[in-house]
């Protein structure tokens, strides 16, 4: 007896739009039967988990804060992933934005003015967005696989990022210890609320980002040629659509917006460059796209998630002790769970006997 | 459904007497850039605050930690958490916390603030403290230079930070007491924990002639390379005699627990004041494991320097020239900390150029 996935002829528009749902309940029921095979009370480790950190607002600024480069790197990706272009490699377009955003509070730090912040925003954006680049004309001209190359990419960023930090960037009154001196305060992407908590700007770049990116996908002509080359590269080539151009168009935005991610960090969280950087935006961005089901708004919801899972890791650490593992297994079943879930919506799980057909039909 | 509601009323009850508890107690918080069972640097900060715990009772000591705590922004949302939740007092015990203590500390100036290896202190609720394991890395010159029969000993490396570069003058300057031509070769494995890439290392020294092998990186990896090659190495952060029965000479266990101990005990009687402790062997801050693998008189030789650093001798005490030949220190001159928490430079005899 083997199990066969047999394609659907037709999916149900009410299951995929209930999928995310049900792929988080059953993260909820997974995880509470970890927690119970743990030995905590699971109704109590769940409420720390996703109730606790939603209680008080300087907690839902630490949401923010936390939300707000996953949100942005993951709506690039949406963009890259639905025309087909597979950018593993956002981390490293998030510290190239890092890198090359800071380029001015480090290297020309008596320039002050209010001119410096929009500056270092732009060359986030431009240094993300040339990274990303590489693969793409990596891809096009010589067909190379953009998985592999943007993915070895990250590891470059990460030395040449550790590599200036420590070196020529490093804060000459630090001690020798790595990292850039502290940027100057119009070099600071300022709070929001600065009474209530440390929100900074980045949240609404990253909520203007998944609007604009929807509209742009489900409204305009750009949107079509991004899904039609996506699903179907020869009709688009029909439609007189340039799978080339759209390589380049899709790393480019979501380089841009993996390195405008980066720039924030840096400047609105950390307020240096330091080696310490990359913690893996970048590669739980892609969890974030496809719980977010490619839509950019979906994606927001998501990004959400995916933060709360950080923030009540802690919650729980603190107040029951559970390990800080935990949270890499929620993330891990809730992306498990999604693409089960979207698994099951396309296709149908068959068991096919090697026994001829009469006689299963008897068993 | 209503099960649920139950146990999240449960949850809410437990909390709130939870926190009515906690008021006769101390609640020290750590907070670790690694997880607790890396048997290396953050493994030893939780044994020391577990032997703290013990010394001061646990009615009367509560303890909560994170562990592998990142060092950019979340550091920031972890301590603000801890100093909501209660805690009296937070030791950050990782060079990376630094800003994100201090930024934290200044928002809550009830809470005690300790934080290792850093050099900022900007509220008066903040305290550093570190230990020179510097004067351990003289005693296991001093062994090695009489151990060696190549006169060649090969160090493990992490990062050039001004710890780092301190050991490997010390460890060079020990081993010149006994043999002034003593060299030192030098590999930047540019990690704190990777046994790949510390075994690596460790062969590497080993084929270019070491047959002492040290490290100030945290795996075992070294120890165990060591002993298939049969040469002689030190352990490093805690003893390490179980994977090197007939290799390890001795190692520099990192003993935190006296410190905490006095830090919290001060907060419970209402005494605790901001401070600088660097402390060392003479503080218990720095213990030497047993000397295993040397003949008597090497042993002996070892338990002298160690006697002579615990009764006030620094490592750091001139004549000492820079690796260049150029004087640092004059004859009987002994560096100051200032100095010494900075350090960027070698002495005389390193075999190797350091990374700028």
């Amino acid at each position: 007896m083997r199990i066969e996935l047999s394609k659907r002829p037709q999916h149900s528009t009410l299951f995929s739009v209930l999928s995310p749902f049900i792929a988080l309940a059953l993260t909820l029921v997974a995880g509470a039967i970890m927690f119970s095979l743990l030995g905590k009370n699971p109704g109590e480790a769940l409420y720390f988990y996703f109730i606790d950190p939603l209680r008080e607002v300087w907690s839902l600024h630490e949401l923010a804060v936390k939300a707000a480069p996953l949100i942005l790197i993951a709506v690039g990706l949406s963009i890259c992933y639905l025309s087909n272009n597979w950018n593993i490699g956002a981390e490293g377009q998030f510290i190239a934005g890092a890198v090359l955003g800071s380029f001015i509070p480090v290297v020309f730090p008596g320039f002050q003015n209010w001119t410096v912040l929009p500056l270092m925003l732009i060359m986030g954006m431009a240094g993300g967005a040339a990274y990303a680049a590489v693969p793409a004309y990596l891809k096009v001209r010589f067909n190379t696989n953009e998985i592999l190359t943007s993915l070895m990419l990250v590891y470059v960023a990460q030395l040449f990022n550790d590599w200036l930090v420590r070196g020529i960037w490093r804060n000459p009154e630090g001690m020798s210890f790595p990292g850039t001196a502290p940027f100057h305060e119009y070099a600071v992407l300022p709070a929001i609320w600065p009474d209530a908590g440390r929100a900074h700007w980045g949240i609404v770049f990253a909520l203007v980002a998944a609007v604009v990116a929807w509209f742009m996908l489900s409204k305009t002509l750009r949107g079509f040629e991004v899904k039609v080359l996506g699903q179907s590269p020869r009709a688009g080539r029909f439609a007189g659509f340039s799978s080339s151009r759209m390589v380049f168009f899709a790393f480019i935005v979501s380089g841009a917006l993996a390195g405008l991610a980066g720039i924030c960090e840096v400047s609105g969280a950390v307020g240096h460059l330091n080696e310490k950087l990359s913690i893996g935006y970048g590669f739980t961005a892609i969890i974030v796209a496809f719980l977010g089901r490619l839509n950019p708004l979906g994606i927001v919801a998501a990004g959400i998630i995916l933060a709360l899972t950080y923030l009540g890791g802690e919650a729980a650490q603190i107040s029951i002790g559970v390990s800080d593992k935990v949270v890499r297994a929620f993330q891990g079943m809730l992306l498990f769970f999604v693409l089960a879930c979207d698994t099951l919506i396309h296709y149908r799980i068959r068991l096919v006997s090697a026994l001829p057909r009469s006689k299963t039909a008897e068993a | 459904m209503k099960k649920t509601l139950l146990s999240l009323a449960a949850a809410a009850a437990v909390m709130s007497f939870g926190t009515m508890a906690a008021e006769a107690k101390v609640k020290a918080c750590f907070i670790y850039v690694g997880p607790i069972g890396d048997f290396g640097w953050s493994y030893q900060h939780h044994q020391g605050a577990l032997e703290a715990q013990k010394q001061l009772g646990e009615d009367n000591v509560e303890l909560a930690y994170l562990e592998s705590v990142p060092e950019g922004a979340d550091a920031e949302r972890a301590l603000e958490r801890f100093a909501r939740s209660g805690c009296n007092i937070i030791f950050t015990t990782s060079f990376g916390y630094m800003d994100a203590t201090n930024k934290v500390a200044g928002k809550f100036p009830d809470v005690k603030f300790e934080h290792a290896t850093g050099y900022k202190r900007e509220h008066p609720n903040v305290s550093t403290y570190n230990s020179k394991f510097h004067e351990g890395r003289y005693v296991q010159g001093v062994i090695a230079a009489k151990m060696s029969k190549a006169g060649v000993a090969g160090y493990i490396a992490s990062f050039p930070i001004p710890e780092v570069v301190l050991g490997i003058n010390a460890f060079m300057l020990g081993a010149q007491s006994v043999n002034p031509d003593f060299k030192l070769k030098v590999v930047w494995a540019n990690t704190w924990f990777d046994p790949g890439k510390e075994a690596d290392a460790a062969k590497a020294l080993i084929d270019q002639g070491a047959d002492i092998i040290t490290q100030h990186t945290d795996s075992t990896a070294a120890m165990q390379v060591a002993a298939e090659r049969g040469v002689k190495a030190f352990g490093q952060a805690s003893d390490m005699i179980k994977f090197g029965p007939d290799t390890q000479l001795t190692s520099i266990v990192d003993n935190w627990g006296p410190y905490y101990a006095k830090r919290i005990k001060a907060v419970m009687d209402g005494n605790w004041e901001q401070s600088d402790v660097w402390g060392g062997m003479a503080d218990g801050h720095v213990v030497m494991a047993p000397y295993t693998n040397m003949p008597d008189d090497v042993k002996k030789a070892a338990e002298d320097t160690q006697a002579k650093i615990t009764g006030g001798f620094s490592p750091f005490t001139g004549p000492i020239n820079k690796q260049d030949g150029t004087e640092w220190l004059k004859a009987g001159e002994v560096a100051d900390n200032g100095v010494l928490l900075g350090l960027n430079f070698y002495v005389k005899g390193v075999d190797d150029k350091l990374p700028q």
